[in-house]
């Protein structure tokens, strides 16, 4: 049996009727990930997951129920804190950073007994859609181990791939859930903005950062939505609104459900097969029942060029405290206190956060910041806006999550531009904050070889929508089986 | 030290930048205490303080209301909502790189602040003569005007060790939450600008929103000072911000230097540089600390982890109904209704401590009268305001003294009000005389304890009974004889004599007014 590709209801049941132990598993995971993790793991917890099994078997093998993921094993995006373990945010200036607390997603889990594998590989402070800005080298995508998984939740989306962690955290800004999810073929939750708590997640652009999942299905997803979601007090951004019982509510009848198909989405020069692919699963949704709807969004192409400049507003402010006074790397040649700081600044960050920084200091530095900042705040209010007229109309949106299959590794690396493209049908959602899924719709093949390669499938909804958006993505694989192929090195 | 003579051809103009700490249990953003008695480096921190990454920051709710009612009393306008602003700029002691503040849209802004200042009026300012003062000073009444008052974070305290070649960062102090409070530049003189800060830190006190300690930086004040020629309206091209300044009396000191010192230069034809200068508190001058940068680049924006500040009618509503008696408003009150004076009146309102614990003698003055209206004492009015000047003076004098000395408030000695009143009714019943209560009083003062038994256990009991005193004189009269003679002789002096004497015969506990009636009455016999 491949225990690394079952569902967290599978796992549950095989682990309360004790066919397997907890600590069986973390051992399962832990040997594959030292066969072949392609990079996945900057950290691996070997003994820090050994002994949350054993406490996990500790807690199943006492009397009483034991909640959904107690026992299983998971992998963290090395941007999620950990106490004591080291967090790295895939950077040199936190190399050797431990945490002295649990984000509240971490700490949620380790209330649920879930059993951490290790901390995956990501584009540097997230900062990219590649993997390749990863200070610990870019994480392979398990399809072809020449290709990039998408970034900048590389490591959590290439390990659920591989079957190297049964689920991952994630987060995601502007595309860095979904574009990853969709290049290595698995399902991924993009969160509304405000769902679920930011803290203790090391912050990119904290307007836009959304804390979500990748795993194997949208039911997994949708049983992790509901351990995730909900008002924290120590996020003042997270919303009150209650958490609905997204497994439970699941529903498949997709009758009179009216989805979107926005033609700003299928841009000139995408990939055909990509096309082809997702105009294939949205002609399966209205077999479903639902009912498709054209929908316009032309301030769609203005959403890369107000994130252009609103995310690099927020880092460059966000990444300010690393200045090695407190923590994170330090320069051991500094002759005052201005050395301290432009040393050690620039010996710990890589390229892309440093062009980040140096963009998003220039667009808010006197004179400018009404020119670049406020308007580009006024345009995001349009696109807010135009989301919600078209959500009037249809109750989720169907679209291509990239307009690409993965692209060769080295891609990214000369081209500052390259995650400003990926990401440009994600960009818009992340402005608006709204919910989105990726999910698995089918392989195509790339300009450039002949190979089969994931393509996903975008859905987004409303704000707060995250049921409509999860009961499209379970219909569609209760129908359809991509999100059951696995990448042959991986089997 | 050099010294300037002061000039009447320039005037100065001078604005505040005032900080107050606000008297919150934690921090602006985080749960971490806030106390600035904390003597061990760095330990009011958590992951918050320290920008661990990941943290967020979550607004104090009770920093919020404190500075709103501070904006209330300072007549300020609240605006329905405000917001945060990242202010960034790097140094040690801020951990984040940046300071969450407010820029655009602080929490309260277009408010005044009525002081009543001594002296002659000024052509600029928005004044009124007031009736004159009890030590004959011409006193007017001068609106300054308040231009705003924000929230925000304060910052750590850089550590110079001496002799070592490293510096150390101590963040107890960082994130704790501060009020911003800028003043129009309409201070025209030292000695306003001391009634002003005056008035408003007692007006910061009687809200509980801070102790305004200048010494120990839970409030500090920046002036702005340039100076100008009379009749000129428009702001001088230049201005000396002063920092270091750690009392009122210093920021006095500091404004009069620096006037001096601007208008020689003036004077000489030139213009002084636009600096920050230090206040050298030993020597009593002002010394240049550095030129000010050009105008710094904090690139605002607007602070995404926190929402927008709502503050309802409802809200503001409460806070109205919940403001406390101002100093002022308490200070035309103690003149009105207790007939205090002025310098009486002053010296009680800026020990917010000491006003309420006379309000509390007050009220147990008032409660003790009404109960014993049908006593042998009347309740009337003269009464009650003899025995609540009593308790002022009582309060002002032997009392300030003692508190003084052992540097407490009154609420931390051992006199509960109730005993304060008590004893201030035995002296007006008569039952003890004021030397003796000196004693009573400083015995309940070190060991505490009810007036009464103290005056039983020492023995202070006077003696009014008239047949006792009338035995005492008579014994007097008898033994000195010749004292008697000389008194109906007309030497006035041994009238003094034989009530001594008496005095002497009652142990000292004589009621001094019984015995001269008594001891006329039997010398004329």
């Amino acid at each position: 049996m491949a225990l690394e590709f079952l569902s967290l209801t599978e796992l549950r049941k095989l682990l309360d009727s004790k066919k397997v132990s907890s600590v069986e598993l973390a051992k399962h995971f832990l040997s594959r990930i030292k066969n072949n993790g392609g990079n996945s793991y900057i950290t691996v917890c070997e003994d820090g997951a050994l002994k949350q099994a054993g406490d996990a078997d500790a807690f199943i093998n006492s009397p009483g129920d034991n909640p959904l993921l107690c026992g299983i094993p998971y992998a963290a995006k090395d941007l999620f804190c950990t106490d004591g373990v080291r967090t790295t945010a895939a950077s040199k200036i936190l190399d050797q950073y431990l945490p002295p607390y649990n984000s509240t997603v971490i700490n949620k889990l380790n209330g649920q007994k879930s059993v951490l594998l290790g901390k995956t590989n990501l584009d540097q402070f997230a900062h990219g859609s590649s993997g390749e800005t990863s200070a610990y080298g870019a994480t392979k995508n398990p399809w072809d181990e020449t290709r990039m998984p998408g970034g900048s939740s590389s490591g959590s989306c290439a390990a659920v791939a591989a079957g190297l962690a049964s689920w991952a955290t994630a987060t995601e800004t502007g595309g860095s859930i979904r574009v990853p999810a969709a290049l290595t073929g698995v399902s991924g939750w993009k969160p509304t903005y405000g769902r679920v708590s930011r803290y203790g997640v090391i912050a990119m652009a904290s307007s836009l950062d959304s804390i979500g999942a990748v795993a194997h299905s949208v039911e997994d997803l949708a049983r992790l939505a509901e351990v995730f979601s909900g008002r924290d007090e120590k996020d003042s951004t997270t919303g009150h609104q209650g958490v609905p019982a997204y497994a439970a509510d699941l529903d498949a009848d997709l009758e009179g459900v009216k989805v979107g198909v926005p033609k700003q989405y299928f841009i000139d020069g995408m990939n055909p097969g990509v096309k082809a692919r997702v105009m294939e699963s949205i002609k399966e949704l209205e077999k479903l029942g639902a009912v498709i709807v054209d929908v316009d969004l032309p301030n769609t192409k203005y959403g890369s060029l107000v994130y252009a400049i609103v995310c690099p507003s927020e880092v460059a402010s966000n990444l300010a405290r690393y200045d090695g006074i407190r923590y994170g790397h330090v320069t051991s040649d500094a002759k005052d206190l201005l050395q301290v700081y432009e040393k050690s600044r620039a010996e710990g960050f890589g390229n892309e956060a440093k062009r980040r920084i140096l963009t998003g200091t220039y667009v808010l530095s006197a004179g400018y910041a009404d020119e670049y900042y406020k308007k580009a705040q006024r345009v995001r209010g349009l696109i807010v806006r135009e989301f919600a007229e078209v959500f009037k109309q249809v109750d989720v949106l169907a679209c291509p999550t990239t307009a690409d299959v993965a692209p060769k590794l080295g891609h990214a690396a000369d081209d500052p531009l390259f995650g400003y493209v990926t990401d440009q049908l994600n960009i818009p959602g992340s402005l608006a904050g709204l919910p989105a899924l990726s999910i698995p719709c089918g392989f195509a093949k790339p300009a450039d070889d002949d190979v089969e390669l994931p393509v996903g499938l975008q859905i987004i909804g409303p704000q707060w929508g995250e049921q409509k958006i999860l009961n499209v993505g379970y219909a569609y694989q209760q129908a359809t089986d991509w999100h059951k192929r696995h990448p042959r090195a991986a089997e | 030290m050099k010294t300037f003579e002061s000039s009447t051809e320039y005037r100065p103009v001078i604005g505040f930048e005032i900080h107050v700490e606000l008297a919150t249990k934690s921090k602006m953003f985080s749960p971490a205490p806030n106390n600035p008695d904390e003597k061990t480096p760095n330990t009011n921190i958590d992951e918050i303080v320290t920008a661990q990454p990941g943290t967020l920051p979550v607004a104090n709710k009770e920093a919020i209301r404190l500075a709103a009612m501070v904006g209330l009393a300072i007549n300020c306008t609240i605006d329905e909502w405000s917001k945060f602003d990242r202010k960034h700029y790097f140094y040690p002691d801020l951990p984040k790189g940046y300071q969450i503040s407010q820029y655009d849209e602080p929490i309260s802004k277009n408010g005044y602040l009525d002081i009543i200042v001594p002296g002659s009026l000024s052509a600029s300012s928005d004044s009124a003569s007031l009736p004159e003062g009890e030590n004959n000073k011409v006193l007017r009444s001068k609106r300054i005007g308040i231009t705003r008052a924000h929230l925000e974070e304060d910052a750590g305290k850089n550590v110079h060790p001496e002799g070592l070649s490293y510096s150390l960062v101590d963040y107890n102090r960082a994130g704790c939450a501060l009020l911003e409070i800028v003043t129009e530049p309409e201070i025209e003189s030292g000695e306003e600008a001391r009634v002003f800060l005056t008035e408003l830190r007692n007006i910061i006190r009687y809200l509980g929103a801070s102790d305004c300690d200048m010494e120990k930086g839970t409030m500090r004040c920046e002036p702005n000072i340039s100076v100008r020629k009379p009749g000129e309206t428009t702001l001088p091209k230049y201005k000396c911000e002063v920092k270091n300044i750690n009392s009122f009396k210093f920021a006095e000191a500091a404004i009069n230097y620096e006037i001096a010192r601007q208008t020689e230069i003036l004077m000489e034809g030139k213009i002084p540089k636009q600096v920050t200068m230090g206040w050298d508190e030993k020597n009593g001058v002002t010394v240049e600390q550095r030129s000010k940068e050009e105008a710094n680049d904090y690139r605002y924006f607007p602070e995404p982890d926190l929402p927008v500040l709502q503050f309802t009618k409802e809200y503001l509503d409460k806070l109205r109904a919940e403001m406390p008696e101002l100093p002022a408003q308490k200070s035309a009150r103690f003149k009105s209704e207790y007939k205090l004076d002025d310098a009486a009146v002053e010296n009680l309102i800026n020990w917010k401590e000491l006003t309420f614990y006379f309000e509390e003698v007050v009220s147990e003055i008032d409660e003790w009268l009404a109960q014993d209206s049908g006593d042998d004492l009347k309740a009337s009015a003269t009464d009650r305001q003899q025995l609540i000047k009593a308790a002022a003076n009582w309060c002002l004098q032997d009392f300030s003294a003692m508190l003084n000395a052992k540097l407490i408030n009154p609420q931390d000695s051992a006199v509960t009000p109730e005993n304060f009143a008590e004893l201030l009714k035995l002296i007006q019943r008569g039952k003890i005389s004021g030397s003796a209560a000196k004693t009573v009083f400083k015995t309940m003062f070190e060991k505490g304890g009810e007036p009464l038994s103290i005056i039983d256990d020492l023995g202070l009991h006077q003696v009014s009974d008239e047949s006792a005193i009338e035995s005492a004189i008579d014994k007097v009269i008898l033994a000195n004889a010749k004292a008697v003679t000389d008194y109906k002789a007309g030497a006035e002096k041994s009238f003094g004599f034989l009530v001594g004497q008496t005095m002497k015969e009652l142990k000292g506990k004589g009621n001094p007014q019984v015995i001269n009636t008594q001891l006329k009455k039997k010398l004329k016999d």
